[in-house]
């Protein structure tokens, strides 16, 4: 007779162990208005000690667009630009910066929250996931100051606006599931938390944020200098099909804009409804693989 | 107070004297948490000793820097626990008293062995505050939340944490803002919003005042009398005399000795005098 056994007729169980998944996921659903809560909190705490309050959630993308506009719109020469530039680039930055800050903030959840996975017992996927919903619900502002924008900017406002609904919760559920891998990756590997603001940054530059890859990339019609016209590179164009933040971005930018280079790609509502299922999936499965080793302290 | 110089001084080489063997608790309660031959090891990274030079001629200090230490924090302790135990944890620092009940509550991955529970065992320890730029009231609603509270059951139960906390000054302050006593008191308050069947108390009264001691001592007994388990981690033997009715005395990883309060405690203060 072993220890184990007396324990199991005792009626006990090993502790730090984790709960079976489907019990675990219940427990993180459970969880929805501490994560919510915990998302505000820090929003408004974040902003307590600035004299603007909470004007900053406002003004900081705003900040963001007028540089890069600058940049990009001004300095910069075009080159690759499609039509309704400035349009092109709010929607994008506004967009990408969601993806970067959840999945920077995300990734270093539970590492920077030691002292509260440490105190308190609770399913820890809600750490990383109130990371996300913090970014989302300071995203939500700035996708109103988009809308206003474009219609200040003459758009004429349509039905097709709403497609941008399903595109945002897609896009929220797939950071949710990259940012689900990167917290668990940065517990075991912690120099992942510096290397995230280069990975972002790469994704920034080769996304099309500021340009569009097909314009840029894709074959040129005949012109005076070249009459045959150009091939471009086409497996470009084509890889950049199959990457995620791309898919998304033009989504958005497919769901809001008017004209021949924002037609809808039927394509990537597939694609990007694989990517979110997939990854979201696995995030979940992968993080809850480790949830015992969390509140360590080595 | 005395007592707590001798854990401050004590070498950490000085091995503990072998006592006789854990005296066993009576009676037939049911177990509440089994502790079986656990052992505890860290990997850490030292910044590297400044080798002597000895060390230097030997060449096996030329990676000196960072390198992977290895820390023996629990060597094989083993244990029963039974339900209204309320088992107080004495030892010098570092002697593995906070690993064991972080063990216990399972934020610590054990190397080899094993502990089963009956419930999941809070810990309340020293350390931050929970999320300290926010205010004590949202602090509240947090905990509550993250221990499974419905926002409904916690405004029930708001006003008793605060005045249990004592702090209905400071409840709108961010936590930044409280001393150390004043945090601890809280967060005794938050954990204690919930039924526990098993808590874990590791120095966490040892920052309050003597009022909130006496009310959190009352606690711990409430909670032991509801046939809850608790372990107490101190170094204020008068507390553990007047809220534990076992004692285990731990010393560099390995359980000395395992009984009732009054003798464990000789025990261990002849031991400190040697």
């Amino acid at each position: 007779m072993t220890i184990a056994d007396d324990a199991a007729r005792a009626g006990l169980t090993k502790v730090g162990g984790r709960p079976p998944l489907r019990e675990y996921v219940t427990e993180v659903w459970n969880r929805r208005v501490f994560i919510y809560s915990l998302a505000r909190f820090k929003i408004e705490s974040e902003n307590q000690q600035n004299s603007l309050g909470m004007f900053w959630v406002i003004l900081k993308p705003l900040l963001n667009a007028l540089v890069y506009g600058a940049v990009f719109g001004v300095l910069i020469g075009p080159g690759g630009r499609p039509p309704h530039f400035v349009e092109f680039l709010i929607i994008g930055i506004f967009v990408f910066e969601f993806f970067s800050q959840s999945w920077t903030a995300g990734g270093k959840a539970i590492t920077s929250s030691s002292a509260l996975v440490q105190s308190l017992a609770f399913p820890r996927m809600v750490l990383p996931l109130a990371a996300v919903v913090e970014r989302f619900l300071k995203f939500l502002p700035t996708v109103a100051i988009m809308l206003v924008f474009l219609i200040v900017t003459g758009n004429p406002i349509s039905w097709h606006w709403l497609l941008i609904i399903p595109a945002i919760a897609l896009f929220f559920v797939f950071t949710c599931g990259l940012v689900l891998v990167t917290a668990r990756l940065c517990v075991h590997w912690r120099d992942l938390n510096n290397f995230l603001p280069f990975i972002t940054r790469f994704f920034f530059y080769t996304t099309g944020i500021f340009f569009s890859i097909e314009e840029r990339f894709g074959p040129k019609p005949p012109s005076a200098a070249h009459p045959d016209g150009l091939p471009g590179h086409p497996w470009l164009v084509t890889l950049t099909d199959y990457q995620p933040v791309h898919e998304f971005l033009s989504l958005v930018r497919s769901a809001l804009l008017d004209g021949p280079t924002y037609e809808t790609n039927s394509a990537y509502w597939l694609y990007a409804t694989l990517w979110t299922v997939l990854l979201f999936s696995f995030g979940v499965w992968f993080f809850w693989r480790a949830e015992e080793r969390y509140g360590r302290v080595d | 107070m005395s007592t707590e110089s001798h854990d401050e001084f004590r070498s950490l080489d000085d091995v503990g004297p072998r006592l006789p063997p854990p005296v066993k608790p009576t009676g037939d309660r049911a177990p509440v948490v089994i502790v079986d031959d656990v052992h505890v090891e860290y990997k850490v990274f030292a910044t590297g000793k400044r080798p002597s030079a000895a060390d230097r001629k030997s060449l096996k200090l030329r990676g000196r820097g960072k390198q992977m230490r290895t820390v023996h924090a629990l060597k094989g302790v083993s244990f029963t626990a039974k339900q209204n135990d309320s088992i107080g944890i004495i030892g010098t620092n570092g002697s593995g008293k906070s690993t064991l009940m972080r063990a216990i509550a399972g934020l610590t991955p054990t190397s080899s062995g094993a502990i089963y529970s009956q419930s999941r065992p809070s810990l309340l320890g020293v350390g931050a505050a929970l999320l300290k730029d926010l205010s004590g009231e949202r602090n509240v609603i947090l905990g509550g939340l993250a221990m499974g509270f419905t926002m409904e059951e916690i405004e029930e139960r708001y006003d008793e944490v605060v005045s249990f906390a004592g702090i209905e000054k400071f409840i709108d302050l961010p936590m930044r803002a409280y001393s150390s006593g004043m945090t601890a008191r809280l967060k005794f308050a938050i954990a204690s919003m919930a039924t526990h069947e098993i808590l874990i108390v590791d120095e966490a009264l040892a920052v309050g005042d003597r009022k909130f001691r006496q009310r959190s001592e009352a606690r711990i007994r409430d909670i032991r009398d509801n046939a809850g388990t608790v372990f107490l981690v101190s170094h204020s033997m008068q507390s553990i005399k007047d809220t534990c009715s076992r004692v285990i005395w731990l010393d560099q990883g390995t359980l000395i000795m395992d009984g009732d309060p009054d003798e464990v405690i000789r025990e261990y203060h002849k031991a400190q005098d040697k």
